[in-house]
C-alpha cells in the first residue's frame, strides 16, 4: 500500500466532546457534536465514538469498544454522524442527549481523493453508508466538481435519510420511493449514458460489491468506503481486515477506510458493521 | 514519576503495553510525530514475531464480549527477515522507549534461530517469548507444560544475553508451576496473563436485528460467497474458530494468576489483563508485579498508559 497519502491526522488524546443536538432523519439519526478546535477532517475519515457515561450495560453487558463513524458533515464547529440502532452501541449512542458526552478519537483513516482527468463524480451510496458522501458534496461543490448523486435505501423511511445530501436520485428496495430496485441499476445507467466518472461508493459489502464489479467491468475508477467491524481505528488490533487482490489483508482502518476497488478482487461480506 | 528498574534497564514508570495490543508503526502514521512526546508506554512490546511471514486468520477476527473482547487474529506479520529488515530499523528511528521484541516459534530450535537474530540487534533491549504455541510434536501448547516450558526456556537460554521474558499462557492447569518452570529454565522475567481461549456462535439472526459484527441475513448473501466459505458453516463466528478473550472480564482471573505466579518466582513479574486504570495496575503491582502491561485498553484509549503511569505517581485512581 501508498503509505505516503496526505491524510488529516488526529491527535492520539481521546477528545471528550458535547453533543450539541440528536434529531431523527427517517429511520436514522444525525448526532450533532460541538467540535469547533478539531482537526478538518477529509471526506471519508472516520471516528471512533463512545458515549461518556453508560458506555456498558446494555444488552449482553455491552457495549464495550467504541463504534466507527463517518464524518457525515463539519459544519459551524460542529461534526455531524449519521447513526442507525441496531445493537447495544448504537443504540447508546441514539439516546444521547444535547449536552450530554462523547467520547471522540479522530479524525483516522484515508479518505477519498479528489476527481482526475476532468470525470465528473458519481456518488453511489446505500442506506446509513451514504454519510461519508455529504461530506464529499460538499467538498465537491466547494471546488465546483460537478456530481451526480445516486442513493439506495430498504425502504422509504430509510429513505428519507436522503435528506442529508442535495439533489440525489433515489432507489429503495420496496419501489415506496424512486426506482424500485437497487441503486446500482441508477449506476449502471448513469455509467452507460456517460462513462468518463469516478465512482465513490459507501455502503453495505453487496452494494460495494456491485458497484466493484460494475467499475471494474468498465474499467472506471472507483473508490470504496468501507466498514468493517473493528476495536482500535488506529492499526493496533488487526480486526478489521478485507482481502487485498495482491494476496494478504488490507486493514480498514490505516490502509482504508476508502479503498481503491482496484486494490480488491471482490468486497467481503463479512467486513460487517460495528453494531 | 517514579523511575522502576527491570531487568538492568531503567524505566520511566512501570506501565508497558501487552503484546499485539498497540502498533508503534501504525499508531505513528494514524497520529503524526506528536507520539514521540506523548509515547504512553515506558518500553513498547512488539506484536508477535515468527519465522516465517503470516498473513493471520480469514475474517471475522473479532467479537465483543460482555465486557470485554475475543480475538482471533493469527498473528499475522512479516517473518523474522522482514521485522529486522524493516520495521526494526523504521521504529528506532524514533521510538522513544526500550523496544522490547515478542517472538514465538513451534520447537526450540526455531525459538533459538529467532532469539539469535534478535541477540545481535542493539535496537532490541529485551526478548519476550510467546510460548502459546502448539509443539508441533505434542500438539500441547509449549508453556501450557511446565517440563516442556521448561526445557525449551533452558534451551533457549543460551542463545542470548539480552533480558529474557517469558509470557505465560492462561490456558494451563497450574500457572504458578509454569512461572516457576520458566524460571528455572532461565528466564529472566515472567509476564502473564495472555488471552483466555473463547469461542463465539454466529448470531442466531431471525427475528431481531443481529450482534456486534452481523453475518448478511441468508437471502442477502451472494452465491459467490457462500461457495468461498465466507458464511461460516461450522457456525463459529472467529474464522480461527476459537479465540482470545482479553478486555475487563478477565481482570480478577488475571489478578489471581499473577498473585499465584509472583508468589512462585523470585524473577520479576509484567502482570497484564484487564487493566483499565490507575487503580487496577495497583493491585497488580500490590500482588507482586514489577512492571504492568496495558492490552485491550489500548484500543479503546491510545494514550491510556500514560494516563495510568499519572495516577500511579500521584495515588490518584
Amino acid at each position: 500500500m501508498d503509505t505516503t497519502i496526505e491524510r488529516t491526522r488526529a491527535s492520539p488524546r481521546r477528545r471528550l466532546l458535547t453533543v450539541t443536538a440528536n434529531e431523527p432523519l427517517g429511520a436514522y439519526h444525525l448526532l450533532r457534536v460541538a467540535d469547533p478546535d478539531g482537526p478538518r477532517p477529509d471526506p471519508g475519515q472516520f471516528a471512533m465514538l463512545a458515549a461518556a457515561e453508560r458506555w456498558g450495560g446494555g444488552e449482553d453487558e455491552r457495549p464495550y469498544l467504541a463504534r466507527a463513524f463517518s464524518l457525515a458533515r463539519v459544519q459551524d464547529g460542529e461534526a455531524h454522524y449519521l447513526l442507525e440502532d441496531v445493537g447495544p452501541g448504537t443504540r447508546r449512542l441514539c439516546e444521547l442527549r444535547p449536552g450530554e458526552g462523547l467520547l471522540v478519537l479522530g479524525p483516522l483513516g484515508r479518505g477519498f481523493s479528489p476527481p482526475r482527468e476532468n470525470r465528473r463524480a458519481l456518488l453511489v451510496g446505500g442506506g446509513v453508508g451514504i454519510a461519508p458522501l455529504a461530506i464529499l458534496q460538499d467538498t465537491l461543490t466547494a471546488a465546483a466538481v460537478a456530481s451526480t448523486i445516486l442513493l439506495g435505501f430498504r425502504d422509504g423511511a430509510h429513505a428519507a435519510g436522503a435528506a442529508l445530501l442535495s439533489g440525489a436520485i433515489l432507489a429503495t428496495d420496496d419501489g415506496s420511493v424512486g426506482h424500485a430496485g437497487r441503486v446500482t441499476d441508477l449506476l449502471a445507467a448513469e455509467l452507460e449514458r456517460d462513462g468518463h466518472a469516478v465512482v465513490y461508493a459507501c455502503g453495505p459489502a453487496p452494494m460495494l460489491e456491485a458497484v466493484r464489479a460494475l467499475c471494474a467491468a468498465r474499467e472506471t475508477p472507483a473508490q470504496l468506503a468501507l466498514e468493517a467491524g473493528m476495536a482500535c481505528g488506529f492499526g493496533a488490533c488487526y480486526g478489521c481486515v478485507v482481502p487485498a487482490r495482491s494476496g494478504g489483508y488490507l486493514r480498514v482502518c490505516v490502509d482504508g477506510p476508502v479503498l481503491d476497488a482496484a486494490t480488491l478482487d471482490y468486497v467481503d461480506t463479512h467486513a460487517g458493521a460495528p453494531a | 514519576m517514579s523511575k522502576v528498574e527491570f531487568c538492568g534497564m531503567t524505566l520511566a514508570h512501570p506501565v508497558i503495553n501487552g503484546s499485539g495490543t498497540f502498533d508503534a508503526l501504525a499508531a505513528r502514521r494514524a497520529f503524526g510525530d506528536v507520539l514521540d512526546e506523548e509515547f504512553p508506554f515506558a518500553a513498547f512490546v512488539s506484536k508477535t514475531i515468527t519465522l516465517h511471514p503470516r498473513e493471520g486468520n480469514p475474517p471475522p477476527r473479532l467479537w465483543e464480549a460482555s465486557a470485554g473482547l475475543i480475538n482471533s487474529i493469527g498473528l499475522p506479520n512479516r517473518g523474522l527477515d522482514g521485522y529486522l529488515a524493516e520495521d526494526l530499523p523504521a521504529l528506532a528511528r524514533w521510538l522513544p522507549v526500550p523496544l522490547i521484541t515478542n517472538v514465538m516459534g513451534s520447537t526450540a530450535a526455531e525459538i533459538s534461530e529467532l532469539v539469535r537474530a534478535c541477540d545481535v540487534r542493539h535496537e532490541i533491549a529485551a526478548i519476550e517469548l510467546n510460548v502459546s504455541c502448539p509443539n508441533v510434536q505434542t500438539g500441547l501448547d509449549i508453556g501450557a507444560d511446565p517440563r516442556q516450558l521448561e526445557a525449551v526456556v533452558r534451551a533457549v537460554r543460551p542463545n542470548t544475553r539480552k533480558p529474557l521474558i517469558v509470557k505465560l499462557t492462561p490456558n494451563t492447569a497450574d500457572v504458578a508451576a509454569c512461572a516457576r518452570a520458566a524460571q528455572e529454565g532461565g528466564a529472566d522475567a515472567v509476564s502473564l496473563i495472555n488471552s483466555l481461549r473463547a469461542m463465539a456462535l454466529v448470531p442466531r439472526t431471525v427475528g431481531r436485528k443481529p450482534s456486534y459484527f452481523p453475518v448478511a441475513p441468508e437471502e442477502e448473501v451472494d452465491e459467490h460467497e457462500r461457495d468461498r466459505g465466507a458464511v461460516n458453516p461450522t457456525g463459529r463466528w472467529l474464522g480461527g474458530g476459537t479465540g482470545g478473550l482479553s478486555g475487563p472480564v478477565i481482570r480478577t482471573v488475571a489478578l489471581a494468576q499473577v498473585a499465584a505466579a509472583a508468589a512462585h518466582v523470585e524473577i520479576p513479574v509484567i502482570g497484564m489483563g484487564g487493566v483499565q486504570c490507575a487503580a487496577h495496575a495497583q493491585d497488580l503491582l500490590d500482588v507482586g508485579a514489577t512492571l504492568v502491561a496495558v492490552g485491550t485498553e489500548n484500543f479503546r484509549e491510545p494514550l491510556v498508559g500514560a494516563r495510568i503511569a499519572r495516577g500511579l505517581a500521584t495515588g490518584s485512581a
